[in-house]
């Protein structure tokens, strides 16, 4: 079966232009919500008190939340979470000396208050330096993920290249972190998991293509580095479809089967697996042109094996 | 021949397979229940404890089908759970205190699995069910003691040495030490200089002082020694608990991870980890006037503290010894049958309390619990603050010039003795901890959890099986035992590395390789099926596709195992067991969809000449 049976090579570099005026756009929304609306931090970065219990029952959210009152909580946010039988409570940061008690307090509180038998399905007690140092470590491992890989990619192919893909990476993740700024969803250490593993997948397919336009430099000569890219782009584009879908099914699964835990998680995978593709079509190659790669920056290394070399024996 | 392997690197490939498997296997066992029976402050279990457990539980007639001794510990296997749960409560009733049994989960791994070190994964906490908590060490006051030592060390040293001082102080991260005479000054430099290379000593002659730093080096050795004390003091604090597999492991500069699985109470958990304490031996100030004192007239040398019914002591300030130099306290009985507490110090300790008690014979003798309870406030620097708590917990009458070892006796009951040698041993801290973290999970949720990623590894297998084979026939089905294989692998893998657990998200790893591990197939595969539609026969054209995918395979792989490893790195608990699945992953899925599936497009496809290939 062939999804794409592409004949003639797409000219994808014509559309450059819009291409580049789109990605400014989501860039700048992206932005914008990050500076207007922040993100929404999880328990794991801003620090307090999170408890998730089951009832056998649907439970009433406004008495659990009235009960929190009356007990002196009057900040606990109540909500479900997967089902209507789940409820999480989240509490701030105390200054009373027995924060990490909390949970057991909460529990008995609803064990009283509703009369029910609950079942504790977690308890997260998170104080507030260990959220910051998070928040500082999880910054520090996205830029030095970023570092590394510019410095292999240059390594490997050409600083063009490394610039080009460490923009499309910057771009992935710069516009998932805006997707769950505008979406409001939860960050928490998952959803930074996740956002290193699209910079993973982001960077296999923009070297696929790299790999592509680096080949086919050699091979073709006098062509237009823009058609060179047309080329390689068009080539390579059918994998690039495959993979995302087949990666795109596997997130499905996590997406729907994987439980409530493990959503924000698959939400920012499935995005940046979107934005990924796009960008390693567009944005690395774009920049890369834009940047002035050329044959003869790419040529020294070998000579290339033309056509039919020779095969090697095996026994 | 083009596109054929010789039998040995075949057989090379079969035999990798099948060793993954081998060693995956133990995951399909499932789990006994157990109860796990281990001595508690310095005891073993031995043979006759064994012959002990079998009498309680023959006695009771629960039925087990295993018992065995190993390392110290009895471990006892049963049918189900209600056995299970019966003898743990016969075993508890009659084992008596030196004992803790704690009910556990065994893997069932069959003898011979076993002896070739054949386990099942090992799983998180938010697959497992249980606690875990994070513990900061305060090296503010690590270094603070350190550096109150260093002052009464300074002016013994000088004392002995007869060399004159006006006073020594510390002074923010210093030690000042103020002189008379230049002569004075000279010669302490050089006394010090001797004693203390670790010190950086700076001498201003006109005014007379000497300053004392602690090097870089130093410091980081306090701080080492703070965080190694508090790692071993909580290890036995955690086995006291009776928990089967607890985990205690540094992070970081000043932080320790406890893991608890199977606990659900953790408010005892908590207070025992929490029971941050110092002791202090003082002597009790007998000529000071205790009601003035009460009054609040306390006399300038000394300090007013209570016990822990409330009634007031009046102590000397000087402290005699702290408990840092506390190397053992045990508690049993005098010749009298009277309850008493041994207690061994190291040498520097014994001959401070040597020089404290030889004048002091016939004086009453404080010893002083300090507990630094955590507050939720902090410093500017983001530290925690400890409010200090002070309580009197003996009063004893020196009989003699006391040294290394010595005993408190009058203790009054047994129970009592047993609690003060246990506050004595944990009154060796030097540094207090809190816990700024806590995750718990129940249960219930843990097994869920099992379930769900369970479930989503086969549905996104189910999907990408079915895609690959509706896409690429015949060479789907080829890269579909690749992905098998490659899962096989990461399991195996998985189960053999010591370190390596799975959780949650760790599934979400594996099920992410299943999709991208494909990738590497599809490079091939579309790299074959372009040489094809450019005119190449089929041999050359699987040969080339191939060849021409694979550096492009290994560079887009060591990018996202660089990205998976710095995850690794800075990432805790369930995020770490993310980045080693990915990153075992990784490296699996190279080696089956290049060299795997290469094995079997060679002996289906190599060598023969063909017209077509269903691809």
């Amino acid at each position: 079966m062939q999804i794409l049976q592409l004949k003639e090579t797409v000219a994808f570099m014509k559309y450059r232009k819009i291409a580049m005026v789109f990605s400014a756009l989501l860039m700048i929304a992206a932005i914008t919500s990050l500076a207007v609306n922040k993100l929404n931090f999880g328990l794991d970065f801003t620090g307090g008190t999170l408890i998730e219990v089951g009832f056998d029952q649907a439970a009433d959210l406004q008495k659990l939340r009235q009960l929190m009152k009356d007990n002196g909580h009057d900040d606990a946010k109540v909500q479900f979470y997967g089902s209507s039988r789940d409820v999480v409570i989240r509490l701030g940061l105390r200054e009373d000396v027995k924060a990490e008690m909390l949970g057991n307090e909460i529990l008995s509180i609803l064990e009283t208050g509703t009369g029910q038998k609950i079942d504790m399905r977690r308890i997260e007690f998170v104080g507030a330096s260990v959220g910051d140092e998070l928040a500082e470590q999880g910054g520090l491992a996205m830029l030095t993920a970023l570092i590394c890989i510019l410095i292999y990619v240059a390594f490997r192919f050409e600083w063009r290249f490394a610039v080009g893909s460490v923009v499309a990476l910057f771009h992935d993740v710069l516009l998932t972190l805006g997707l769950f700024s505008i979406l409001g969803l939860e960050f928490d250490l998952t959803v930074l998991a996740a956002i290193l593993a699209v910079i993973g997948y982001s960077l296999n397919d923009t070297i696929v293509v790299s790999d592509r336009i680096r080949e086919n430099f050699r091979k073709i000569r006098d062509t237009l580095p823009e058609d060179i890219i047309n080329i390689s782009l068009t080539q390579t584009l059918s994998r690039t479809f495959i993979t995302s879908i087949t990666t795109l099914l596997v997130l499905s699964a996590l997406f729907f089967k994987g439980g409530a835990l493990i959503h924000g998680f698959a939400t920012a995978l499935l995005f940046g697996v979107f934005v990924g593709t796009y960008s390693s079509i567009y944005v690395a190659s774009l920049v890369a042109l834009a940047l002035g790669v050329s044959r003869e920056d790419l040529i020294p290394e070998v000579i290339e094996k033309e056509g039919e070399e020779q095969e090697q024996m095996m026994p | 021949m083009l596109n054929r392997y010789p039998l040995w690197k075949t057989l090379m490939v079969a035999l990798l397979v099948a060793l993954g498997a081998l060693y995956a296997t133990p995951n399909l066992y499932g789990e006994d229940p157990a109860v796990q029976v281990s001595g508690l402050r310095g005891v073993e279990a031995n043979v006759t404890t064994l012959d002990t457990i079998k009498g309680h539980l023959t006695a009771s007639n629960i039925d087990y089908t295993s018992i065995v001794l190993e390392k110290g510990q009895v471990l006892t296997r049963f049918k189900n759970t209600e056995d299970q749960l019966k003898a743990r409560d016969v075993l508890d009733d009659n084992l008596g205190k030196q004992y803790s049994v704690a009910l556990n989960l065994t893997p069932a791994t069959p003898d011979w699995l076993a002896s070739i070190g054949g386990t099942p994964m090992k799983l998180g906490l938010d697959l497992s069910g249980g606690v875990s908590f994070l513990m900061e060490v305060n090296m503010k006051e690590a270094i603070n003691k350190a550096k109150i030592g260093m002052v009464a060390d300074f002016r013994g040293d000088l004392r002995n040495e007869k060399i004159r001082y006006r006073s020594v102080k510390e002074v923010n991260d210093s030690i000042v030490v103020i002189f008379r005479k230049v002569a004075d000054l000279d010669a302490a430099k050089s006394l010090l200089k001797k004693r203390y290379n670790d010190l950086l000593l700076n001498t201003d002659e006109e005014s007379l002082t000497l300053t004392a730093q602690m090097t870089e080096l130093k410091l980081k050795e306090i701080r080492e020694y703070a965080l190694q004390q508090n790692i071993t003091i909580i290890r036995n604090r955690v086995n006291e608990l009776g928990v089967a597999e607890p985990l205690v492991q540094r992070q970081g500069k000043k932080h320790i991870v406890i893991e608890l699985p199977g606990v659900q109470d953790t408010a005892k958990a908590k207070e025992i980890l929490n029971a941050t304490a110092t002791i202090e031996f003082r002597l009790v100030d007998t000529e000071g006037d205790l009601s003035a004192a009460l009054n609040g007239r306390i006399p300038a040398s000394s300090i007013l503290l209570t016990d822990k019914d409330g009634k007031p002591t009046l102590l000397k300030k000087r402290i005699m010894l702290t408990g840092d130099h506390i190397t053992d306290a045990k508690s049993g009985f005098d010749e009298y049958s009277r309850p008493q507490v041994n207690i061994s110090l190291d040498s520097a300790g014994g001959s401070k309390m040597s020089n404290g008690t030889k004048s002091n014979i016939g004086k009453p003798m404080a010893t002083v619990f300090i507990e630094y309870k955590p507050t939720e406030r902090r410093d500017p620097e983001g530290n925690m603050i400890f409010e200090k708590v002070q309580e009197v917990i003996s009063v004893a009458t020196i009989q003699s010039r006391l040294g290394k070892s010595f005993r408190i006796t009058g203790a009054g009951s047994q129970a009592e003795a047993h609690n003060l040698a246990l506050l004595l041993r944990a009154g060796a801290l030097i540094a207090p901890i809190a816990i700024v973290e806590e995750r718990t999970v129940g249960p219930t949720l843990g097994a869920e959890n099992v379930q769900l990623g369970f479930q989503a590894i086969m549905m996104g297998f189910g999907l990408v099986f079915i895609f690959m084979i509706i896409y690429y026939r015949a060479f789907g089905i080829v890269a579909n035992f690749a992905l098998g294989a490659n899962l096989v692998l990461i399991i195996g893998v998985m189960s053999l590395i010591p370190g390596a657990t799975l959780t949650l998200p760790g599934m979400a790893g594996i099920v992410l390789t299943v999709g991208m591990a494909v990738d590497a197939n599809v490079l091939i595969f579309e790299r074959i099926r372009e040489e094809i539609r450019e005119g190449k026969t089929i041999q050359q054209a699987i040969h080339q596709g191939y060849e021409a995918a694979f550096s492009t395979i290994i560079d887009a792989n060591i990018t996202t195992l660089i990205a998976a490893l710095i995850l690794f790195a800075v990432g805790t608990g369930p995020v770490k067991g993310f980045a080693v699945t990915l990153s075992i992953g990784i490296l699996t899925s190279m080696f089956t969809s290049v060299v795997g599936s290469r094995t079997i497009v060679n002996a289906i496809w190599g060598g023969k000449s063909l017209k077509k290939l269903s691809i």
